[in-house]
């Protein structure tokens, strides 16, 4: 028994032994052949699992295989699926081809999603730099023929979505491709190379005397599995690049986009960090211990894969944080790559004309973070051209998010002396509570009196039911156009400045006072315009204090006194106008969005269980094996009220989305009938900032949006509307939906947003009809 | 590196141990204060929150927020007090809604700087009302008293020391 954690554990060292990997193999393969009688089973099982999470030490594996069949052919009958097996003659190279030519019919199956086929393929070019040379030496024709099928399949394939996932809108200076034509360029690259690669390691060759003489195995028929809707893959990506040869020193070429090389070492370095993403110091220095360093420009391509994995679209598969914090590590591990990272910021940063905006916030997020670890330091006199410019422009507003959150991470003092004089215009202000009662001229605001006594009163320890008694006094200033007023603006002004005010001095304190003041917050907001006004005027209090917004919305949320609709409602308003291209009013959107789904999700968890205990229980009745009474099965009643609750927010949800697209539709119109009337480009700064962030909201959440597209169409586009403009928009719709087939829900939404247009002809609809009707807009 | 066993790794609870811990336990028939070392370790191994310490006395609760909300969407957070002055005095508890979360502030956030300095961050049993104040004699943390360095964010030399070298200055 003592022996068995010893295969584990030589499975593992072989790697980091400094003797010749030849010979510990062959001294591994011998330990594991004595073992082989007793613990078949087990060392199968660590041998699958060291492949499944070292893909890159394969041929290692494979090796052993190889050498383990020589010795005893039972062995090698078991572990299958491998195409390097096939080089170390463990499989016969035809029954992999059959296998992958399995794998690429899936490419004819009629009605299934395009991802579906996406995979399959993936999965064999991926392999092909392995096998390809000894598919190309031993089956030829049949080899080629599969080419050819995949070439017919990648020219045919629907790629809409891809513009929505670039990170840039431009190709210049670098393409950003689509993975599967990324790979299909690099695999048709090295088949006009004879299948000759430089990055692979392949130790069998030094035992092709042992192995050539091994039984090999044929595969039996692995057929996939037939599509069902349960079934999800992987989604498409797009390639990111940001480096090419002329960026790397001279003695270290950096390979060609099309070179297979690069497609394998991307792949190793993803997968190093996907296997040590929890253990930010094990992957800083398991990347630059990559094997292959020394003959490549390792720093940069580890800084370009950090980045596309920190800029991946929709959503970065790791926490921002995580890609940040590794960063660091590789920064104090390797002192000399700091100019590498230095280097690729000034290379984001020139292009920023062209980035997405969620990409261009994730950039500002990390580099303030970076160098809230470096004493923000930084050459800002490189960069004062941005200075120069409209205020709105990527440049100048890139630098000014990035001081905005740095001053989050340190003071205003600190961040307005980290920075040249010239930009001291993009400085955040000094952020501060401003409490009008107790500004100079504030003798004439109506509702003072109130304040003041409101201020005593709360100093001096009052209950919440006294500040009510005090707000009797303030007449509603909306009393007088109508009887019965949805809210009482002046009073909650009153209150809720004055509340805010007493709790500025951190956010505990702003806590405490809405704890304990709840019930008149509540009792004030009761309507949907009570909590857009109660917003409104925290925006007075703090509008130099984006993160406290941002702390006190999300508060404010979670203690039910406004509701997610109030809040989008509210950053739509006119009042927030000066504030919408600014990525604090994006981060409350997404946090209140994000809020919304995660209740959503857990009544529909908790009703789905009800639902499942109280037919278990049912069924046992049915069939007379349960008569005790339990206490924990749900009655029917309960379970209805569950799934009516679970109805109504999933109403909710739905309206959010519907308040949230109605309102870009008609900032969106304005924007475009404004700069009609003023023979003006509508092509402007504003315009890219929102129609990306409308683009993102989509993309973020297309799943949801998915779900609920039937009514937001119906409900978007009403029956008021000129019924030609419907079809138009309706025809729009099934063009962009029916011709790609993709997963079940992203790619409807992303084909619909591919292109800037879609959304552009959908405004200009909405234009055209509301021009025609010279009326409001279709909100109302 | 294990490839058998997926371990904690740096999110697993230390070696440290808070020699104040008392908690009541709650049995069916029982209640009864424990200090025991097995409680301890059951709840650091449950907790959603964390001891922040090596923070400077002007680092205040928003830029604790700022960095430890990347990592997860944070309950509250409790400013580490000096008993007799009431002011922050270098650390704090950072509360999680889930482990999770927790677990990717240790792993992310334990070790890198904010207002310039080493964050260290451990697993707390959770915060209970008295333990937001230091518990050193001065006030502050016990650590500020022993210490022997000039650490100009953490209130200069550490108060033994202090109270050794004014004396003399004085004089």
């Amino acid at each position: 028994m003592q022996r068995l954690p010893l295969c584990a554990e030589a499975c593992e060292e072989e790697l980091a032994s400094t003797s010749s990997l030849e010979s510990n193999l062959e001294g591994l393969a011998s330990v594991l052949e004595a073992d082989l009688p007793n613990y078949k089973t087990k060392i199968i099982r660590i041998l699958c699992e060291c492949v499944v999470k070292l893909p890159e030490k394969q041929a290692v594996y494979t090796t052993l295989v190889g050498l383990l069949n020589s010795k005893n052919y039972n062995f090698g009958g078991e572990v299958r699926f491998l195409a390097d097996l096939v080089n170390c003659r463990v499989i016969v190279a035809g029954s992999l081809l059959a296998l992958f030519d399995n794998f690429v019919e899936v490419t004819l199956e009629d009605n299934i999603p395009q991802v579906r086929s996406d995979w399959y393929v993936y999965a064999v070019l991926a392999s092909l730099p392995w096998v390809g040379r000894e598919l190309y030496e031993k089956k030829e024709l049949e080899f080629q023929k599969l080419l050819v099928t995949i070439d017919n399949y990648i020219s045919k394939r629907q790629k809409i979505h891809v513009p929505a996932l670039q990170v840039w809108l431009s190709d210049q200076p670098h393409p950003q491709e689509e993975y599967l034509d990324c790979l299909w360029a690099q695999i048709k690259n090295v088949r006009s190379n004879k299948w000759l690669e430089k990055q692979v390691s392949r130790p069998y060759m030094a035992f092709d005397s042992v192995l050539c003489e091994a039984l090999q195995h044929t595969l039996p028929q692995i057929i996939p599995p037939s599509h069902n809707e349960e079934i999800m893959y992987p989604l498409p990506t797009v390639i990111f690049r940001m480096f090419d040869y002329t960026d790397v020193p001279e003695e270290l070429a950096i390979p060609g986009s099309h070179a297979i090389e690069r497609y394998l070492i991307e792949e190793h370095l993803s997968h190093i960090i996907n296997t040590f993403h929890l253990e930010r110091k094990d992957c800083a220095a398991a990347l630059l211990s990559f094997t292959t360093k020394n003959k490549i420009p390792l720093d940069y391509m580890i800084t370009e894969v950090m980045f596309g994995h920190l800029f991946r679209l929709p959503t970065s598969p790791y926490l921002e944080i995580m890609i940040g914090s590794t960063l660091i590590e590789l920064c104090k591990l390797q002192p000399k790559s700091m100019p590498q990272l230095a280097q690729a910021t000034e290379m984001l940063y020139e292009r920023l004309d062209t980035m997405k905006t969620p990409c261009i916030e994730r950039f500002a997020n990390w580099f303030a973070y970076h160098l809230s670890n470096f004493q923000f330091r930084w050459s800002w006199e490189d960069w004062s051209e941005c200075t120069q410019v409209n205020p709105l422009m990527p440049k100048p507003k890139f630098v000014s998010e990035v001081l905005h959150k740095c001053l989050r991470l340190s003071y205003h003092q600190r961040i307005k002396d980290s920075v040249p004089e010239s930009f001291q215009d993009l400085v955040p202000v000094k952020p501060q509570a401003n409490y009008k009662y107790e500004e100079e001229g504030s003798a004439q605001l109506p509702g003072l009196m109130t304040a003041h006594q409101l201020l005593e009163a709360i100093r001096s320890k009052c209950t919440p039911e006294e500040t009510l008694v005090l707000l009797k006094e303030v007449p509603n200033p909306l009393a007088d156009d109508t009887d019965e007023p949805s809210h009482h603006p002046l009073r909650i002004d009153v209150f809720v400045s004055t509340l805010l005010h007493l709790g500025s001095k951190s956010f505990s304190h702003s806590f405490a006072a809405i704890a304990k003041f709840h019930y008149v917050l509540k009792t004030l907001a009761e309507s949907e315009e009570g909590q857009i006004c109660l917003l409104k005027t925290m925006y007075e209090v703090w509008s130099t204090h984006p993160q406290m917004m941002v702390v006190l919305t999300d508060k404010l949320l979670k203690t039910q006194i406004v509701d997610c609709s109030a809040v989008a409602n509210w950053l739509f308003s006119a009042d927030m106008a000066a504030d919408f291209t600014k990525n604090y009013v994006w981060e409350i959107m997404h946090s209140t969005i994000h809020k919304m789904s995660k209740h959503v999700e857990k009544l529909q968890k908790e009703a789905e269980e009800a639902r499942d205990l109280l037919d278990a229980h049912k069924k046992k009745i049915a069939d007379g094996l349960d008569y005790d009474d339990d206490d924990d099965v749900p009655t029917e009643e309960m379970v209805e009220r569950m799934e009516e609750r679970l109805e109504l927010v999933q109403n909710q949800q739905k309206r959010l989305f519907l308040i949230i697209f109605q309102r870009f539709i008609i900032i969106l119109t304005d924007h475009l009938a404004r700069c009609e009337s003023e023979s003006m480009d509508y092509q402007t700064p504003w315009y890219k900032w929102v129609i990306e962030r409308l683009q993102e909201v989509f993309l973020a959440h297309h799943g949801l949006v998915f779900r609920y597209i039937n009514t937001l169409e119906s409900l978007l586009f009403t029956s008021d509307i000129d019924i030609h403009i419907l079809e138009e928009i309706i025809e729009y719709h099934r063009q962009g939906s029916n011709s790609v087939m993709i997963q079940k829900d992203i790619t409807k939404m992303m084909s619909c947003l591919s292109c800037d247009f879609s959304i552009i002809n959908l405004t200009f609809f909405i234009l055209i009809y509301a021009k025609r009707n010279k009326t409001k807009h279709i909100i109302k | 590196m294990s490839l058998l066993k997926p371990a904690l790794g740096s999110a697993d609870i230390s070696a440290y141990r808070d020699q104040h811990f008392k908690a009541v336990v709650q049995t069916k028939t029982d209640s009864y204060i424990t200090g025991s070392r097995t409680e301890q370790e059951r709840l650091l191994l449950e907790s959603s929150t964390l001891y922040v310490g090596n923070l400077s006395f002007y680092t205040t609760e928003e830029q604790i927020h700022e960095l430890f909300s990347r990592c997860g969407d944070i309950k509250r957070i409790v400013m580490g007090l000096d008993k007799i002055r009431k002011t922050p005095c270098g650390f704090c508890f950072v509360e999680y809604y889930t482990r999770t979360d927790a677990e990717m502030a240790i792993r992310y956030v334990n070790g890198t700087r904010l207002d310039d300095r080493i964050v260290r961050t451990d697993w707390d049993v959770g915060f209970k009302e008295g333990r937001q104040y230091g518990r050193g004699k001065s006030g502050g943390q016990v650590r500020d008293e022993y210490r022997s360095d000039y650490d100009e964010g953490r209130g200069g030399y550490g108060k033994i020391v202090a109270n050794k070298i004014r004396p003399r200055e004085s004089l």
